[in-house]
């Protein structure tokens, strides 16, 4: 496959490239699978010590008493870091000095906020010694009774949501549209709280070096991290060297630094040596995040033709009781269906748990199931076929703000997926279909959606004395493949084969790639690795075309063409020079160049960007016993071009299996009294095991958006969740006609539903 | 983790001596015993590791016809054994469901025989749980307990028993040989496990130092052979304990039931026979109305002891589904997916 990019720096010159657009594996794969990729959790400095978090076991009060002593007589504990005992901060980690600085538990006070906080670092020379020592520390406490779930106390509307959403948004006149709906569907949703479980637990090993800082972490935003910890301990940012090669997973869990990650940077500093804090996994529990659970009522206003009159959305959220994140479930609604009424509005209620944060598609997916749902309800009760009702009430442009889309390809997705799937032959009512072992078949779909979102990033690129090319930036990759997806790009970026490409990544020495979340990472550092690559190719051009020694002389008016590590000129490709023979010539060892990458203004001014994606599934559920399983997903998805089709095709697999969980699995289980998560394990947190997950089809629809970025590029990281966690739930609805609008859906409503 | 001796006896003897002290417990493939360890749950102070005990590995056939099953066969090797497939396939079937490959590969026959409790409280060292310490109070009670037992609970202890495997076994009357200070006994594994009653953190029969050595199923096991299923509903299709399940055994012959077995599981703090349901089906044809009696009579004393009273229903259910399918012959093999309900869909 050849394409041809317009260079943003100078359109004179074209480049050539194959890389992008293949569905190569991920360069890391073998190092993993062989073991050899070296995470966080795995370097292990001379004279380093463990240290080991002992969290509260009450969700609210104070800490009274830590037997210390105790602690310290504890053959191999070298210290406990107390309120009373830890190294001076330079800033209060209560302190907002930005939206994104997220209050943590730095042990700055005795104060118990929610269950699992961290209340003393316990650091001795083994593991074992550390862990023993935390035990010892019996701490007693004063109890406050702990506020838990949505009822817990006074409602109140944020003052925004999301990043930085407003808590309500008005489109036309509700009470307007609700009146003129010949049929009101009004529902209410509840959905869980859930914690993001990445496998690879949050852990960090910090070696300080006089007021210079290593850290190896896992991250999702080393440049975050670094201004966060800088000042927190009040040093330059750039004293701070993070090296993050290789994430477990994060979902948003890693995107900020968390407060156990800091810690052990405290601990480091308490010592005087390095300190290796991970984090066990019923302590992620609390303090790195986790999706709040939500009570979404949805009203649903059509007309007698189905056409939709109103859509009002109105979801209630909890967050901490000491800091404000508000999950912008409601906002699901300002896309999808083109409603000429449309009020979105949130309210929270305080609780006693770690702040929630973002977790892959916040918002998005509890909205989704709940819109989704909502939308089947009122479907069914006009009459209509699910899809034919999505259609009839397909938003031409953004409902909520009139802007046309940049490109929204939904329509082939619903077709494709629709045919692939079967759908045609339905039946409208529920509870129709058995198969030949008599189970009930119901089938249900959702839409997908997802905002194509950029953040800020930057690139350097090189090409050296012997032609080959190094693109530099501190991307992640959580394990999604984005490293491989970004050297697809660079070499293309440069004109180059892969195997002519070093790509590096995964420190914070590099050019700040900006933070990996909101599926904006691909397409906020691909545009930057592009432009540096443009900035590159525009030096070498230069450097040739003005010597008359250069075949390409004189053709900087008709441009260059790059492409396999040589330039040729436009208007006659057959003289061409190598860029070894140009830097050789101009006697450089090498020549480099920056690229940046952000969301173009302008663009989004004008356009509404999203990826859209239709999602059917097939559930089976036994008719006695009330068990449920998919046997069978089919997705389509437009998200504007696709990179790697392998790894789009895995991200949007994963992200429809989260879906499966979402509706079917998925929850964490708090006791309404001491506010502790009673499943903080992955035996008993239960996401789908292979065994779950059903043959699943992904279509990826061609989009070519010139608008969302240079290289139209719009992520796929989330959006498999939408759609799919409704596609599901709807699917039981029609296998047994028993709507649950309280997820996951559980076995004692199948089974007193189902009931004779 | 807090310092504690291990040992590694020689003997069955050694290693009943090494156990004979407070504060010491017996370490098979710690599958259980060491989460419990790192969560605070227990703290052993010695742990005596019978793993390498010699002989205890063995499944072997006695001169009776009985089967002997040493307490160290891993529960995988015992349910890919060929020829106790055949002979006993709902105990097979119920070991297959449980937990996950790579459990099964390490846990023992006697350690699965004395797993612990999944109560959420019982692990969580911050809430009150009589079974950790006795009096302190079960904050099961009122708390989140949709999963806890239906039968044979008191108000001291609401928790369940989760083997599966003990399940099938109960119902065919398998038999624990127990090794002590004071020589050899035997005890019907039904009378093993103990309801709480108000000592809820007395579990088992077995006094201190005492060592299980095997497992026995009696000759007239095999009879069932023919008739015998294991049906499990959990709430993902792998890797979760059971929310209830039972053991169906049946001998059927000229179109009606001779010998009936029931026994369920994820209901009681024991795994529950019912000896009224299989007088109910004994000498009965085999048909769905009769099934639905045996269940109800199964059920007679269930009452909810928090939010689950769907367990009593779903019980019932399983009951009449467990009977029905046995009733229908034992599949030629075990489904890839043992003991699910849908382990009749294609590639489950
Ligand atoms: C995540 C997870 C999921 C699971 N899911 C299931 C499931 O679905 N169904 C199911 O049935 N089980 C399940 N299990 C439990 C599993 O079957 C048990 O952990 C296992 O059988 C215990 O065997 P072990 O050899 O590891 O015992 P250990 O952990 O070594 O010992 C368990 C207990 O038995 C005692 N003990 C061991 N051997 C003897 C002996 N010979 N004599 C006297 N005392 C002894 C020990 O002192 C200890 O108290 C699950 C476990 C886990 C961790
Ligand atoms: S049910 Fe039993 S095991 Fe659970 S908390 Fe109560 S006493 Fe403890």
């Amino acid at each position: 496959m050849t394409l041809e990019i317009n260079l943003t720096r100078d359109p004179a010159h074209l480049r050539h490239g194959s890389n992008m657009g293949q569905p190569l594996t991920r360069t890391d794969g073998i190092l993993k699978v062989t073991g050899k990729a070296r995470y966080a959790a795995d370097n292990h400095p001379a004279g380093m010590l463990y240290a080991v978090i002992a969290t509260s076991c009450i969700a609210r009060g104070r800490v009274k008493s830590l037997d210390v002593a105790a602690a310290k007589r504890h053959p191999g504990v070298v210290d406990v870091m107390t309120p009373a005992h830890k190294p001076e901060l330079a800033e209060d980690p209560d302190a907002k000095g930005n939206p994104f600085a997220f209050r943590m538990e730095l042990l700055q006070s005795d104060e118990v906020r929610y269950a699992n906080q961290a209340i003393a670092v316990v650091i001795a020379e083994t593991l074992e010694a550390a862990t023993e020592g935390a035990v010892l520390l019996s701490p007693h406490y004063q109890v406050e009774i702990a506020r838990v779930g949505l009822d817990a106390g006074e409602v109140y509307a944020p003052p925004v949501v999301g990043i930085g959403n407003p808590a309500e948004v008005v489109h036309g006149d509700i009470d307007a549209g609700l009146a003129a709906a010949t049929k009101l569907t009004d529902a209410t949703y509840e959905t869980p709280a859930q914690y993001h479980n990445a496998m690879e637990p949050h852990a960090i090993v910090a070696v300080w070096d006089g007021d210079r800082l290593f850290i190896d972490t896992p991250s999702q935003g080393m440049a975050f991290a670094q201004m966060r910890v800088a000042g927190l301990f009040g040093i330059p940012p750039g004293n701070i060297h993070i090296n993050s090669p290789f994430l477990g997973g994060g979902f948003g869990s890693k995107g900020l630094i968390s407060g156990p990650q800091v810690l052990g940077i405290m601990a480091a500093k308490l010592v005087g040596r390095p300190v290796k804090l991970v984090l066990r996994r019923s302590q992620m529990y609390g303090p790195v995040g986790h999706r709040p659970p939500t009570r979404q009522r949805l009203r649903i206003g059509t007309d007698d033709a189905g056409m939709l009159t109103a859509i009002d959305h109105h979801a209630r959220i909890t967050t901490s009781s000491f800091d404000d994140f508000y999950e912008p479930a409601a906002d699901a609604s300002h896309t999808l269906y083109a409603a000429p009424a449309i009020h979105t509005a949130h309210e929270a209620v305080r609780v006693d748990t770690g702040t929630p944060l973002f977790m892959r598609a916040p918002g998005e997916a509890t909205g989704s199931i709940a819109l989704e749902s909502a939308i089947d309800e009122a479907a069914f009760a006009c009459g209509i076929d699910p899809l034919e009702f999505r259609l009839k009430n397909y938003a031409e442009v953004e409902p909520t703000t009139g802007k046309p889309f940049s490109s929204k390809a939904l329509r082939q997705c619903y077709a494709k997926a629709a045919e692939r799937f079967g759908w045609a032959r339905r039946p409208l009512a529920p509870k129709q279909m058995r198969d030949e072992n008599g189970y009930l078949v119901g089938w249900g779909m959702g839409t997908a959606t997802f905002p194509a979102i950029m953040f800020q990033g930057n690139a350097r690129a090189v090409i050296r004395a012997d032609g080959r090319g190094v693109m530099e930036t501190g991307a992640h990759d959580m394990g999604q493949g984005a490293w491989t997806a970004l050297a697809q790009i660079s070499a293309d970026s440069l004109g180059l084969d892969l195997d002519q490409l070093t790509f590096r990544s995964g420190s914070s020495d590099l050019p700040d790639a900006g933070i990996a979340g909101g599926s904006g990472h691909t397409a906020t550092v691909g545009a930057a690795i592009h432009n540096a690559g443009a900035a590159v190719i525009a030096k070498l051009a230069e450097l040739a075309t003005a010597d008359e020694r250069s075949p390409l002389f004189g053709a900087g008016n008709a441009g260059v063409i790059a492409r396999g590590g040589r330039l040729h000129r436009r208007d006659d490709e057959a003289r061409s020079e190598s860029y070894a023979d140009i830097l050789a010539r101009a006697g450089l060892a090498e020549v480099d160049g920056m690229g940046s990458g952000a969301a173009d203004p302008a663009a989004q001014s004008q356009y509404a960007m999203h990826a859209h994606g239709a999602v059917f599934a097939e559930v089976k559920v036994d008719p006695d016993l009330g068990q449920i399983r998919a046997t069978r997903m089919v997705g389509a998805f437009a998200a504007g071009r696709i990179i790697n089709p392998l790894l789009v095709q895995s991200q949007l697999y994963g992200g429809m299996i989260w879906g499966l969980s979402f509706a079917l699995h998925e929850e964490a289980v708090m006791d309404h009294r001491s506010g502790r998560i009673l499943n903080a394990n992955l035996a008993e947190y239960h996401v789908p095991v292979n065994a779950d997950v059903p043959p699943m089809d992904v279509i990826t629809v061609d989009e070519h958006d010139p608008h969302v970025n240079p290289l139209g590029i719009k992520g796929v990281g989330e959006i498999g969740i939408t759609g799919s966690a409704g596609a599901v739930a709807n699917a039981v609805w029609h296998a047994t006609g028993i709507r649950i609008r309280r997820f996951p859906i559980r076995i004692e409503e199948m089974v007193m539903g189902l009931g004779d | 983790m807090m310092n504690f001796d291990y040992v590694r006896p020689a003997s069955v003897a050694d290693a009943i001596a090494a156990a004979s002290e407070k504060g010491a417990a017996y370490l098979a493939s710690g599958t259980n015993l060491l989460d419990l360890m790192k969560g605070g749950v227990s703290r052993p102070s010695r742990l005596v590791d019978v793993t390498r005990l010699p002989g205890l590995d063995r499944i072997e056939r006695l001169a009776d016809g009985s089967l002997r099953i040493g307490a160290l066969v891993r529960n995988a090797d015992l349910a890919h054994d060929a020829e106790f497939v055949r002979n006993y396939p709902a105990v097979a079937e119920a070991l297959l469901s449980g937990a996950s490959a790579q459990l099964r590969n390490a846990a023992t026959v006697g350690g699965n025989l004395l797993q612990r409790t999944r109560c959420a409280y019982f692990y969580d060292i911050g809430s009150a749980c009589n079974k950790r310490w006795p009096g302190a109070g079960c904050d099961a009670l009122d708390g989140e307990n949709r999963l806890h037992a239906v039968l044979g609970w008191s108000e001291g202890c609401i928790a369940t028993h989760p083997s599966d495997f003990c399940v099938p076994l109960v119902a065919l009357d398998a038999v624990v040989e127990i090794e002590g200070k004071d020589g050899r006994r035997e005890l019907p594994l039904e009378a093993l496990h103990r309801l709480p009653g108000d000592a809820p953190a007395h579990e088992t029969e077995l006094e201190r130092g005492e060592l299980i050595v095997a497992l026995r199923l009696p000759a007239a096991a095999q009879n069932f052979a023919a008739h015998a299923r294991y049906i499990k509903v959990r709430e993902r299709t792998s890797y979760a304990f059971a929310v209830v399940s039972a053991a169906a055994a049946l001998r059927i012959e000229d179109g009606a039931i001779r010998e009936a077995r029931l026994a369920l599981g994820g209901v009681a703090a024991k795994p529950w026979r019912s000896r009224e349901a299989e007088q109910l089906l004994a000498g009965a044809a085999p048909d769905a109305a009769r099934y639905r009696e045996a269940a109800r009579a199964a059920l007679a004393g269930a009452k909810p002891s928090g939010d689950n009273a769907f367990k009593i229903e779903l019980a019932q259910r399983i009951v009449v589904r467990a009977l029905s399918l046995a009733a229908q012959g034992t599949p030629a093999r075990v489904a890839a997916l043992p003991a699910s309900p849908f382990s009749s869909l294609p590639g489950a």
